[in-house]
């Protein structure tokens, strides 16, 4: 008797049960050791962007002239740049600065790239060969060069490093999602969709888009190391941040002249930026690893 | 029952084949002057081996591809060369099934979605609608309710395609074309995806354009079966008429080639000489020619016309049967 009533409670039971996409990307993700301790970083980063103007022991914009260039101390635990001014707490504030411009301009870069990257490879002919074309060209600059050049057409100025990033980002998300788009319109789901007379709008975005963002969420990340050395270069060279605000790249700039005598000035943003971008690549390799195993590096 | 509901006349589809730099453009001719009808309610078969153009022709039919020449009639309807903006109406008509039940359901959709996607796209139903409609086409194809929450991923070959059949079915659509519907299916449950095709035919009067290799299944579910070789039909008419009396030595071939389940009975069986020639340099005359055991000298030169065998309705393209 037991038996058969084992036998008829299995019989509408599915075979077998996986775990939802998203909590078996959380176990894959937990295993890759390096690139979660990263992603723990970074979220203490975005956190201190929130909070960091209010946990900062001085105020970043005060100056200080009886502590200019000191070294570490337990007063200051960075040092004082040259007009005094607690490094510490200008690190602290300057990450909402650093953040939010990588993370903007890649945001905008990503979402243009995709449409027409999704557009390009799914409507093919002349459309793709004009935004493939159009994606070389600017392939040819320097992704630097072509930065310096926008700005110096738009000014200097935070906003218009944001769009100069951005703009030199659209193309290889374009390129990116264009070749997943080729991919995943040879899927049945896409001709079946066809098939029932979906709209164009909908086979993209529903059916061919899902298809590109696990690639897209890994390029994002490796991106946005990318894009803090772009926006801190373009600082450094004083076409971002203006010199008073508490960006590390601007920070970078104005300590080059004490390289010699007071080295902390430059090391400790250095090593911020360092830290940040070296976190968001690691992250990107463990997404990598987890969402696209196809083109993992061994 | 006599209605006409699909028309097909002398529908080609050539592709271009890009060869180098230098090369030459070829073409491949997948469907070359295929001509049939199907009659509403009944089942009509394309069967041929792999690369004689028969899932093309289905796909044409069902307009995912554009004839380079010909007539498609569905429902009174000529669809041949008509722009997607205005095959909405025929959309909603015919409906396709798809051989892989694991690619053709996007795995990022939960069941419910799956099946609700072409009321979406053709109705002005509310939500609430068109889960009820999910709800009542889900028990139609044997699934219950409370699979509609889960993913493709979930389920099994068989359960998949019957969600695929869900989906076909909710638009009430006349023709249904069936590519290759069971072959990615174990022996055991290709009879249940079968039981249920027919059944659903016999309620809902639905017309099927069934593609496939297997002459067991073709055997099963047809009233009408086109034999395909090479792009063309060489041979079609009733079920019986093919099985019992198959006029064209390719459709002898073939049929000799079914495995009989008695070890005891040995049947002749006619092996093919030679490979498939290629479609993109097809055999003069009768394509069949090369491979032919009773080829003549007239059959290399000069294409066999279309004639009707002593049976209603069953047409051959052989010199044999001509002289």
């Amino acid at each position: 008797m037991e038996f058969t009533s084992t036998v008829r409670e299995k019989k509408h039971v599915v075979p077998k049960k996986k775990y939802s996409p998203v909590r078996e990307f959380w176990v894959n993700f937990r295993r890759q050791k390096t690139a979660f301790f990263a992603s723990m970083f970074i979220l203490l980063l975005i956190i201190i962007a929130f909070v960091g103007p209010s946990i900062a022991p001085y105020d970043p914009y005060q100056p200080d002239y009886d502590a200019t260039l000191q070294g570490p101390s337990s007063e200051h635990v960075l040092g004082t740049d040259e007009y005094g001014r607690d490094i510490f707490s200008r690190i602290l504030v300057g990450t909402r600065i650093t953040l939010s411009v990588s993370m903007s301009s890649v945001l905008i870069g990503a979402v243009v790239g995709t449409v027409l990257g999704i557009m390009s490879g799914y409507f093919g002919g002349w459309l793709d060969r004009i935004i493939m074309r159009s994606s070389d060209v600017m392939f040819a600059f320097p992704d630097l060069l072509l930065a310096i050049a926008i700005v110096a057409i738009l000014g200097p100025g935070l906003n218009n490093v944001i769009i100069a990033v951005s703009v030199f980002s659209v193309p290889s998300f374009a390129r990116l999602v264009r070749s997943s788009t080729l991919e995943a319109k040879e899927n049945t789901f896409v001709e079946a969709a066809k098939s029932m007379g979906a709209p164009h709008k909908r086979i993209m975005f529903k059916h061919i888009f899902p298809e590109t963002v696990s690639g897209l969420i890994v390029f994002v990340t490796m991106r946005i190391g990318g894009a803090i050395i772009a926006a801190s270069s373009l600082s450094f060279l004083g076409l971002g941040a203006s010199p008073e605000t508490p960006d590390w790249g601007a920070m970078l700039s104005m300590g080059r002249d004490y390289l010699g005598t007071a080295s902390h000035v430059v090391m400790m943003p250095g090593i911020a930026i360092f830290l940040t971008v070296l976190a968001f690549n690691l992250i990107g390799d463990g997404l990598r690893d987890v969402l696209d195993p196809k083109t993992k590096n061994e | 029952m006599s209605n006409k509901l699909l028309k097909v006349t002398g529908i080609r589809k050539s592709f271009d084949i890009p060869s180098g730099v230098f090369g030459r453009k070829k073409t491949l001719k997948a469907v070359n002057d295929v001509s049939f009808e199907i009659m509403e309610g009944q089942t009509f078969s394309l069967v041929g081996e792999s690369g004689c153009g028969k899932s093309s022709t289905g796909r044409l039919v069902s307009r995912l591809l554009t004839p380079s020449d010909g007539e498609i009639w569905i429902d009174g309807e000529e669809i041949s060369q008509k722009k997607e903006s205005q095959l909405k109406k025929m959309r909603q008509k015919v409906q396709m099934i798809f051989q892989d039940p694991y690619a053709s359901l996007n795995p990022r959709m939960k069941v419910r979605d799956i099946i609700a996607e072409p009321l979406l796209i053709h109705t002005k139903l509310s939500k609430l609608e068109q889960q009820r409609l999910v709800s009542e086409i889900l028990k139609v194809v044997g699934l219950n309710e409370s699979h509609a929450d889960r993913y493709a991923h979930e389920f099994s070959g068989g359960q998949r395609q019957r969600i695929g059949i869900a989906r076909a079915l909710i638009m009430k659509p006349r023709l249904i074309i069936a590519d290759e519907p069971v072959s990615a299916l174990d022996v055991s449950i290709q009879s249940q995806i079968l039981n249920l095709l027919k059944d659903l035919q016999s309620e809902y009067n639905i017309t099927y354009l069934f593609i496939s290799h297997d002459l067991s299944v073709v055997e099963h579910i047809s009233d009408y079966i086109g034999v395909m070789y090479l792009g063309t039909i060489v041979e079609s008419g009733p079920k019986d008429a093919i099985f019992s009396d198959p006029q064209h030595p390719y459709t002898k071939a073939l049929l000799s080639s079914v495995p009989v389940p008695d070890p005891t009975f040995r049947k002749e069986r006619i092996i093919l000489k030679g490979d498939l020639p290629s479609p993109m340099n097809p055999p003069t005359g009768c394509p069949f020619h090369t491979r032919c055991p009773v080829s003549m000298e007239v059959c290399k030169t000069i294409e066999p016309k279309v004639t009707q065998v002593a049976l209603d309705n069953h047409f051959v393209s052989c010199h044999l049967m001509s002289s």
